[in-house]
C-alpha cells in the first residue's frame, strides 16, 4: 500500500520538474547574464564562455535530458551564484527550515486543539466567543507583518529577543548553551509561522468537535454515565481530530510558502531564504533544486498523513 | 430568482453582525480606492514633505512620511486600489479556470476527469506562495503579471470544489430528465448542473480574494510586484528598513490588510450562513 502511494508520487515530482525546467529555461535571462548584468562588464566573449561551462549553450530538450540523467544520480546541477554544489547547499539549508516548520506545525496543533476543544466545550459562552475572535484575527495577519511588529516590540524596544539569525554570531558556546542559543533564536519566527495555522487548527477544531458530539455514540456515553470530559477526551476529541490531521496535510505547501516570507523577515538561514535568493539572482538551477525538494516534501508529508489517518481510523485504509 | 428568495437570503446574512460589520468595512476600503485620486491627486510615490514625520504630529499628513517624504495616507488610498484590484482580479481568474477545469472532470469523468485532476495534484504540490514567486521571476512584474501568478496558483481547490459538486448533480433527476430531454452537452452544463454548483463556489470566492489580497502584499513586500505602483505590502517593505526608528510605517498598511481580509473572511462566514441554512445553527 506505502509502495503504490510512494510510486504515484512520482510521476507529480517528475512533472512538476519538467514543467518548472521548461518554464525556468525557455525564458529570456539566465544566471550568466544576471552576473554580467551585476559585474557590469559585457565581454561577448567571456559570456560565452561561462555560458559554456554552465552547459547553457545547448539545446533545451537536451539540458532537460542531461538534468533528468544528473538527477538519477542525485546529483542536482551547481549554483552559478553560490558556485557550489546546488544539493550541498540545499542540505545546509534545509536543517533550518525543517526545525522552523515543524516546531510551528507542533504548536500549531498543540495550541489549536486544545483552544478549539475549549471552545467547544464551551460553546456559546464567553470563553467561545474570545477564542473565536483571536482565532479570526490571526487567520487575517499577514505573517510577515506581524513578525516585524514582534521584532519592533520584543527586539528593538524591550530588548529580549534576537533580531534575527538562527545564532549568535562568534559566540564560544559549548553544546548546551549553543542548543539553547538557537532555540532562543527561534521563538519569535516561529510564533509568527505558526499564528495563521492556530487559527486555521482552533477553528476547524471547534466545528468538527461540535459536529462530533451530535454523535450517537456519545449520547450513548452520557447514558452509560461516562463522566462529562471523559466524553470529551475519549470519544469527542479522538474523531474530531480526523479533519484537522486531513489539513495539515493540504496545507503543508502554505506551510512552505510561509517559510520563505518567514526566513526573509528574520534572516533564518532555511530553504525558503534561498529560494528568494535564488529568485533575485535568477539562479534557476538552485531554484529548480529547490522546488524539487519541496514538492517531494509535500508528497512525502501527503503520505505520512495517510498513515497517521488509517491509523487514527482503523476503518480507513491506505490506498 | 425572486425578490422575496433575495429578501431571504439578505435576512440570513445580516442576522450575522459580524458579516454585517465586514460588509461596512469592505464598503470603506472600496470608497477609500474610489477617493484616492480625488483626496490626492499627485499619487503616492511623489515627495511631499519632510520626510519622518510621526503620525498625528502634522495634521496635513495625519498618516505621516516615510524616509522619502511621501505620503502615507496618499500610499493607504492608492494602495487600497491595487490590493482590491489585485484580490478581485485574481480570485477571478481562479475561479474562472478552477469551474472550468472542475466542471469538465466531474461531467465527463473517466479520462478527462484524471487527466485534469493530475494536473490539478501537480500545481497544488508546488507549493503556491513559490508558485506565484517563480512565476513573476519569469514574467516582467507588472500588476497584470501578479495577477495572473496568484491566479494560476490558486485554481486548484476551487476545481476540486466544482468537480465534487458536478460529480454528485449529476446524477440527479433533473439532470437525467435534460439528457432524456435531449440538451446538449453545453447546454445541461451551463443551464442544469452549474447554478445548483455554485453556493459553494460563491462562498469560498470571499476568501479566495482575501488570500489573493495576503498573497499580494506578501509578494509586494518582498519587491515582487510593479515597480510603478505602491501597495500596502510595498510600504511595509519600504518601512522594514527603519523599523528601528520609525515602525509606523510598517505598522499602518498592515492594519490596513489585517482589516480587509478580516471584513472578507467576516462577510465570507455571512454568505456561508445565507447560501447553507442547513448549517447556520453550528
Amino acid at each position: 500500500m506505502l509502495s503504490r502511494r510512494l510510486l504515484q508520487g512520482i510521476p507529480i515530482v517528475l512533472g512538476i520538474l519538467v514543467v518548472n525546467f521548461l518554464l525556468l529555461n525557455a525564458t529570456p535571462g539566465d544566471v550568466v547574464d544576471a552576473m554580467v548584468g551585476q559585474m557590469g562588464a559585457s565581454d561577448p566573449e567571456l559570456v560565452a564562455r561561462m555560458k559554456e561551462r554552465f552547459g547553457l549553450d545547448q539545446p533545451l530538450l537536451v539540458r532537460l535530458g542531461l538534468y533528468m540523467w544528473n538527477l538519477a544520480r542525485l546529483d542536482l546541477g551547481f549554483s552559478a551564484f553560490y558556485n557550489m554544489p546546488v544539493e550541498t547547499l540545499i542540505l545546509e539549508r534545509l536543517a533550518g527550515t525543517a526545525l522552523l516548520m515543524l516546531s510551528s506545525i507542533g504548536v500549531a496543533l498543540v495550541l489549536g486543539v486544545v483552544s478549539g476543544v475549549a471552545a467547544a466545550r464551551r460553546f456559546n459562552t464567553a470563553w467561545d466567543m474570545l477564542i473565536g475572535v483571536a482565532a479570526l484575527l490571526f487567520y487575517a495577519t499577514p505573517v510577515f507583518w506581524i513578525g516585524l511588529m514582534m521584532l519592533v516590540l520584543f527586539s528593538v524596544h524591550l530588548g529580549i529577543l534576537p533580531l534575527g539569525g538562527m545564532s549568535t554570531i562568534a559566540a564560544d558556546f559549548g553544546p548546551v548553551e549553543a542548543t539553547l542559543d538557537v532555540l532562543w533564536h527561534l521563538i519569535l519566527p516561529m510564533t509568527t509561522l505558526s499564528l495563521f495555522f492556530i487559527a486555521t487548527y482552533t477553528r476547524l477544531m471547534r466545528s468538527s468537535m461540535l459536529e462530533a458530539y451530535q454523535q450517537d455514540y456519545v449520547r450513548t456515553a452520557r447514558a452509560k454515565g461516562v463522566p462529562e470530559g471523559r466524553v470529551a477526551y475519549r470519544h469527542v476529541l479522538r474523531n474530531a481530530l480526523l479533519p484537522v490531521v486531513t489539513v495539515v496535510g493540504v496545507q503543508i505547501g502554505a506551510l512552505l510558502g510561509g517559510a520563505v516570507v518567514v526566513e526573509t523577515v528574520f534572516n533564518w538561514p532555511g530553504l525558503g531564504r534561498l529560494a528568494y535568493d535564488a529568485v533575485l539572482q535568477r539562479d534557476f538551477n538552485l531554484l529548480l533544486g529547490i522546488l524539487f525538494v519541496s514538492s517531494v516534501v509535500v508528497v512525502v508529508v501527503n503520505i505520512l498523513v495517510d498513515l497517521l489517518y488509517a491509523a487514527l481510523d482503523p476503518r480507513i485504509e491506505v490506498g | 430568482m425572486t425578490s422575496a428568495a433575495r429578501r431571504d437570503l439578505w435576512r440570513r446574512f445580516a442576522r450575522n453582525r459580524g458579516a454585517v460589520a465586514g460588509l461596512v468595512v469592505l464598503g470603506l476600503v472600496v470608497l477609500a480606492a474610489a477617493l484616492a485620486d480625488l483626496l490626492y491627486g499627485d499619487g503616492p510615490l511623489r515627495m511631499v514633505a519632510r520626510p519622518l514625520q510621526w503620525p498625528g504630529t502634522n495634521p496635513a499628513f495625519p498618516l505621516g512620511t516615510d524616509r522619502l517624504g511621501r505620503d502615507i495616507a496618499a500610499g493607504i488610498f492608492h494602495g487600497a486600489r491595487i490590493s482590491l484590484l489585485v484580490g478581485i482580479m485574481a480570485a477571478a481568474f481562479a475561479l474562472a479556470v478552477g469551474v472550468v477545469i472542475g466542471a469538465l472532470a466531474g461531467f465527463y469523468r473517466g479520462i478527462v476527469d484524471s487527466l485534469l485532476m493530475r494536473l490539478a495534484d501537480l500545481v497544488q504540490t508546488i507549493p503556491p506562495f513559490l508558485l506565484a514567486l517563480v512565476l513573476l521571476a519569469i514574467l516582467r512584474p507588472s500588476v497584470a503579471n501578479v495577477v495572473f501568478a496568484i491566479g494560476v496558483s490558486s485554481w486548484p481547490p476551487v476545481a476540486r470544489i466544482v468537480r465534487a459538486e458536478f460529480l454528485s448533480l449529476r446524477e440527479r433527476e433533473f439532470v437525467q430528465a435534460g439528457i432524456a430531454a435531449g440538451m446538449g452537452d453545453l447546454r445541461l452544463i451551463l443551464t442544469q448542473i452549474l447554478p445548483n454548483a455554485l453556493a459553494p463556489v460563491i462562498v469560498f470566492s470571499s476568501l479566495l480574494v482575501a488570500t489573493a489580497i495576503l498573497t499580494e502584499s506578501a509578494l509586494a513586500f518582498l519587491g515582487f510586484t510593479d515597480p510603478n505602483v505602491m501597495s500596502w505590502g510595498t510600504i511595509i517593505g519600504i518601512g522594514r528598513n527603519e523599523i528601528r526608528t520609525a515602525w509606523y510605517i510598517a505598522a499602518i498598511p498592515g492594519m490596513a490588510i489585517l482589516l480587509t481580509v478580516l471584513a472578507l473572511n467576516l462577510v465570507g462566514e455571512g454568505l456561508n450562513d445565507a447560501l447553507n441554512p442547513r448549517l447556520r445553527d453550528r
